[in-house]
């Protein structure tokens, strides 16, 4: 399968002490990913690709762009790095490795913080800080969600030539908003019109 | 008002359930999550669904893998909490690593690329309908609509025109919106 890597294929050798590095290195990013892994990218660039070249610039960019296109959390980019750190370590059971270091790392401490404070805020819910606080940030939640949805709909940002996508979006916020038709056929027919050449 | 509300019947429903909404996923989660959980399968409420975010979104970790860990605990305690978070992951994750393998053949022909596009523009547009129809919920907030609305313009705004950086929001914004309801909950 290295005909899967075909521009500069990267042959690295990962000794124990690497992979604990890279653990460490995740397990740190987890806490810092405040507003999601992929606030944390920066970061992930600085380490793997520049700091340790354990992952070609390509290999970075694309583990992104595809994991953005796949069903799934878009955390999923972090297991296809680890896969990719792994695969140029020579073998698939390093890319499995890999994959379990990288996101078991990416998740652990934050996944105990969340469950730590939702415990608390479960147990002290008729708190009038508690309170305060869950029912205080629903005007920013609802505005951070519209925010992503606009950034992500404005990707490209050249009015002239996106049109065609701003409509798209804009009839797929609507038919959302206002009837119960399944995401699945909206999807469907966004990857139809594209497939189509029409955006 | 008799019935209990609806919740999933075992650890493999929630299993199931969370697997099948992160592969609907494209582009994002937290609108399949927003729909199967609240919408089709009831076991929260969109107000319920927008305080546990609230928790998700200000504490570190991927926001959906945080608001799976609550909902499959406040179902099953530990064991909901890590068998949802590997429902949402676990199988979505072999299908992006087979995607992974495969896309360098394919990367260069346009209609893939293409479709890509569309499949984007569709999930932005998921992402704004959500934010749509969570805003509704503002009607039953403890602030009125002449502080909930503006509070929220603001924040679009501040986020999406200005780009402002999302811990100066949650810091300005949130924190007013916390203050305020904090003093109009009665003690």
């Amino acid at each position: 399968m290295t005909a899967d890597l075909p521009a500069a294929p990267l042959q690295i050798v990962l000794a124990w002490h690497d992979w604990l590095d890279l653990f460490a290195h995740y397990l740190v990013i987890s806490l810092m990913s405040v507003g999601g892994t992929i606030a944390t990218t920066a970061e992930m660039h600085r380490y793997l690709v520049e700091q340790h070249g354990w992952l070609t610039q390509t290999q970075f960019n694309d583990s992104i762009a595809i994991a953005q296109a796949a069903p799934g959390p878009n955390v999923l980019f972090v297991a296809l790095m680890g896969w990719n750190v792994g695969m140029n370590a020579g073998s698939y059971a390093a890319a499995a490795f890999g994959v379990i270091v990288t996101m078991v790392g990416a998740l652990l401490p934050s996944s105990v913080l969340m469950l730590l404070a939702a415990n608390w805020g479960h147990r002290n819910r008729e708190l009038r800080l508690v309170r305060a606080f869950k029912q205080g940030m629903a005007p920013l939640v609802i505005a951070m969600l519209v925010s992503t949805g606009l950034i992500l709909g404005s990707a490209n940002g050249n009015v002239a030539t996106d049109w065609p996508l701003y409509t798209v979006s804009a009839v797929a916020t609507l038919l959302i908003w206002r009837t119960r038709i399944h995401l699945l056929w909206l999807l469907a027919a966004g990857a139809l019109l594209g497939a189509l050449g029409f955006l | 008002m008799t019935d209990a509300p609806p919740r999933p019947r075992s650890l493999a429903d929630l299993f199931i359930a969370f697997t099948l909404l992160a592969l609907q996923g494209f582009g994002g989660v937290l609108p399949v999550v927003q729909r199967e959980i609240v919408e089709r399968r009831r076991w929260m409420t969109q107000e319920e669904f927008i305080e546990e975010w609230a928790v998700a979104q200000t504490m570190p970790g991927p926001n959906v893998c945080n608001l799976a860990l609550v909902i499959g605990s406040r179902f099953f305690g530990l064991r909901g909490a890590a068998v949802a978070l590997l429902g949402l992951l676990l199988v979505p994750a072999l299908v992006v690593l087979t995607l992974g393998s495969v896309y360098s053949h394919y990367a260069d022909q346009p209609r893939v690329a293409g479709a890509l596009r569309g499949m984007a523009a569709v999930a932005a547009g998921m992402v704004v309908a959500m934010g749509i129809k969570l805003g509704a919920t503002l009607r039953k907030h403890p602030l009125p609509l002449a502080v909930t609305l503006p509070l929220a313009a603001l924040g679009i705004i501040g986020l999406a025109v200005l780009r402002l950086p999302m811990l100066a929001a949650l810091l300005v914004l949130g924190g007013a919106g916390c203050v305020l309801t904090w003093y109009r909950l009665k003690p």
